[in-house]
């Protein structure tokens, strides 16, 4: 639909003459952003609660994948699920969101030091400078469910949700941007991010333009995902679900495995001779081509990936590790091995880290981000579970085996349906 | 720290879209709150252009309203669409879907269709967008409950601030329906989008986060659709169409967004 651009402004004319087609107008290659800092960062998943139990879990390539036994009546699959969350009740000041997605929340929230380091940048810049912006695809959607299947009928004869359900807030995607915010007293910015699989992921980018744009001086991220009857029949509907335990980039890979996970990570402006972990470039972009297939070249993946690099400044060649998006669906993983091998040397370390925790969903970037950053703290790079024959679009760069290195620079992968993309680059800067 | 924080986010409303029951279009929509006038006859349905004439039947009702406004605010910018980065912000995203699911669920849970569950996440709107216009820019897909366009706004002016030349804001609820609806009340369909500049002709805005709750009584447009959820982003649209200097909107518990307007 474009014209020519318009010389004063550089913005693309609008043509009602010309067809839709994909935008080939030479994509502006973003400028560095300044460096991020990770305070702290947590992740709760099959593979258990906080970064010790992930990083055993890795390094011991013990994965965390059972046999689907959620829901009454459970589809042969297998799933990642998170332990215990039915005993953990929210505490009672916050039972107004009471769910299995915001009791996961809660969870995630305990582990390495997130609250402590919550506290101390509130403490620095003040409760109205730190915003808070989550990932999820379905939020509580699966407390709606329950309300459908509890429903009481009046003495009229009309339906309505069981009296604990008839709470507003849990049948809404914020509710999991509403509980955090009342859990933890933020005054910034508040949002909800629910892009599907990289809705996670994007609230990095999103929390970094804050910082960079000067609204606030840190933020809370994160993203949390649950299991719930929609997503489990509904990609089931679609024909992506294994029945055995996911196999990604393997040939013989039939579907995914979905998992429940949250994860949440304390990110601050960085002050001068900041050391530590550090998110360094971020990238976005749209497949503009299905709703729920990749597009077959990986055009937005490409796009997100290359964004993500010029914007921490660096050369593919400087990436040790890249965690991939690598759902184990047979059109997502070709397409995604595809790219990497056209974009990265043969030197890169590439993994799907689904065999151990399920494909997360809205919370896959932020688990995902976890499992980079620790790459980046630990040199333990993870390979992939359970498959063994190579699919032969895979290039060098995909490993199924686990690698050490002391690496630089770690990427993750992050890609939706709808054709929404997310690639972050993390960095550290030694003491 | 930069420039923006002391004087706001900024940004130049190059181009509005709106789409109401009865007010079709922005032209409607302002003519109706500055002397009451209505439209003769208006559409039942958005009829999205975008979209080939079979899949404008079959589009939901949040991908429908979303994609008519979108459209029509960059061609009342005159940018075209496929260039533009995009911000979709939806209180609940589809109601009428999400009713479905978990009606079906509840009932026979292996016969959920494929398309209704790939229509469910709540990037519908922006995933057609972006697959119509051939745009590969960024899109994103947010909810902030009563505070969703508020903090939608706040998100596009970020990008601004932070490099992009321009952004598509697009808003929009649906209506509630089914056993939902007697816990979330949401009625009729509301969308509006603006297309958002650095620099350009077109009303000025600036955003500033603030304390407080106190909103100013409703103005035509938010008395007309009072019952969406969207309702919320329409002090900002009653502005434009008075041409008052002020407006503010609902941001979060206790926090408001007051946005000043200078118009042409």
């Amino acid at each position: 639909m474009s014209g020519p651009p318009d010389p004063a402004t550089g913005l693309w004319l609008y043509s009602a003459a010309a067809p839709p087609r994909i935008h080939r107008v030479p994509q502006i290659q973003p400028p560095p952003m300044p460096a991020i800092a990770i305070r702290a960062f947590t992740a709760t998943s099959a593979l258990g609660r906080g970064n010790a139990a992930h990083a055993a879990a890795l390094r011991t390539r013990r994965g965390g994948l059972r046999r689907n036994d959620f829901g009454p009546t459970p589809l042969p699959t297998w799933i990642g699920r998170v332990d215990g969350v039915e005993d953990a009740p929210l505490p009672s000041a916050l039972s107004r969101w009471e769910c299995r997605n915001n009791r996961l929340a809660w969870i995630a929230l305990q582990h390495d030091g997130v609250q402590t380091a919550l506290e101390a940048v509130v403490a620095r810049h003040g409760i109205d400078r730190v915003a808070l912006v989550v990932g999820t695809s379905t939020s509580s959607i699966g407390a709606s469910e329950e309300a459908y299947s509890r429903a009481e009928i009046d003495a009229d004869g009309t339906r309505r949700f069981p009296d604990d359900l008839a709470r507003p807030i849990v049948h809404t995607p914020h509710s999991l941007g509403d509980f955090l915010q009342h859990a933890t007293g933020l005054r910034g910015p508040c949002i909800t991010v629910a892009t599907a699989c990289s809705s996670s992921a994007k609230v990095f980018a999103q929390a970094a333009r804050m910082i960079e744009a000067g609204l606030v001086d840190a933020a809370l991220v994160g993203g949390v995902d649950t299991l719930c009857g929609s997503v489990l029949f509904g990609f089931n509907a679609l024909g992506l679900v294994s029945s055995a335990p996911c196999r990604p980039f393997d040939a013989g890979r039939d579907g995914l495995s979905l998992g429940e996970a949250g994860g949440f990570a304390v990110l601050e402006r960085t002050g001068h001779a900041d050391t530590g972990l550090q998110l360094r470039g971020y990238g976005e972009s749209s497949d503009a081509h299905h709703m729920s297939a990749p597009h077959p070249e990986g055009l937005g993946a490409t796009l997100a990936m290359r964004a993500a690099l010029d914007r921490a400044g660096i050369a593919p060649e400087a990436v040790g590790y890249l965690n991939l998006h690598g759902t184990s669906t047979p059109a997502n993983d070709s397409v995604e091995a595809r790219a990497v091998d056209a974009l990265f040397p043969a030197s890169l370390h590439a993994s799907s880290t689904k065999g151990w925790t399920g494909h997360t969903l809205g919370a896959a970037g932020i688990v995902e981000s976890v499992i980079a950053l620790l790459a980046l703290e630990t040199g333990v790079l993870p390979g992939i579970l359970e498959s063994s024959v190579r699919d032969p679009a895979c290039g060098p760069q995909i490993r199924f085996d686990n690698a050490e290195a002391d690496i630089g620079f770690a990427m993750n992968n992050s890609f939706g349906f709808g054709g929404n993309n997310c690639s972050l680059v993390f960095g550290k800067v030694a003491a | 720290m930069s420039a923006a924080l002391q004087d706001g986010l900024t940004a130049t409303i190059a181009g509005v879209g709106f789409w109401t029951d009865g007010l079709p279009d922005w032209a409607s929509a302002r003519a109706f709150a500055i002397d009451g006038t209505r439209p003769d006859a208006a559409p039942t349905r958005p009829s999205p252009q975008l979209l080939a004439p079979n899949e404008r039947r079959r589009a939901p009702g949040s991908v429908a309203v979303a994609l008519e406004v979108a459209l029509a605010a960059c061609r009342d910018a005159g940018i075209a669409p496929e260039t533009l980065p995009s911000v979709f912000a939806s209180t609940h995203g589809d109601l009428g879907i999400t009713d479905y699911m978990c009606e079906t669920l509840a009932t026979d849970a292996t016969a959920i269709s494929p398309t209704r569950f790939h229509n469910s996440v709540h990037n519908a709107a922006a995933g057609y967008w972006t697959i119509g216009t051939g745009c590969t820019e960024a899109t994103t897909a947010l909810s902030a409950f009563d505070a969703t366009f508020a903090q939608g706004l706040l998100e596009a002016l970020t990008q601004l601030a932070t490099g992009a030349p321009a952004v598509l804001l697009v808003a929009y609820d649906t209506a509630s329906s089914g056993l939902l609806g007697t816990v979330t009340r949401s009625d009729g369909l509301l969308g509006a989008a603006l297309v958002l500049v650095r620099e350009g002709t077109g009303p000025r805005l600036s955003a500033r986060l603030c304390d407080g709750a106190e909103l100013a009584p409703p103005g035509p447009l938010q008395a007309h659709a009072a019952g969406n959820a969207m309702m919320e982003m329409l002090p900002l649209f009653d502005a434009l169409a008075s041409g008052a200097a002020r407006a503010l909107l609902r941001a979060g518990p206790h926090r408001l967004l007051s946005l000043e307007l200078a118009h042409d």
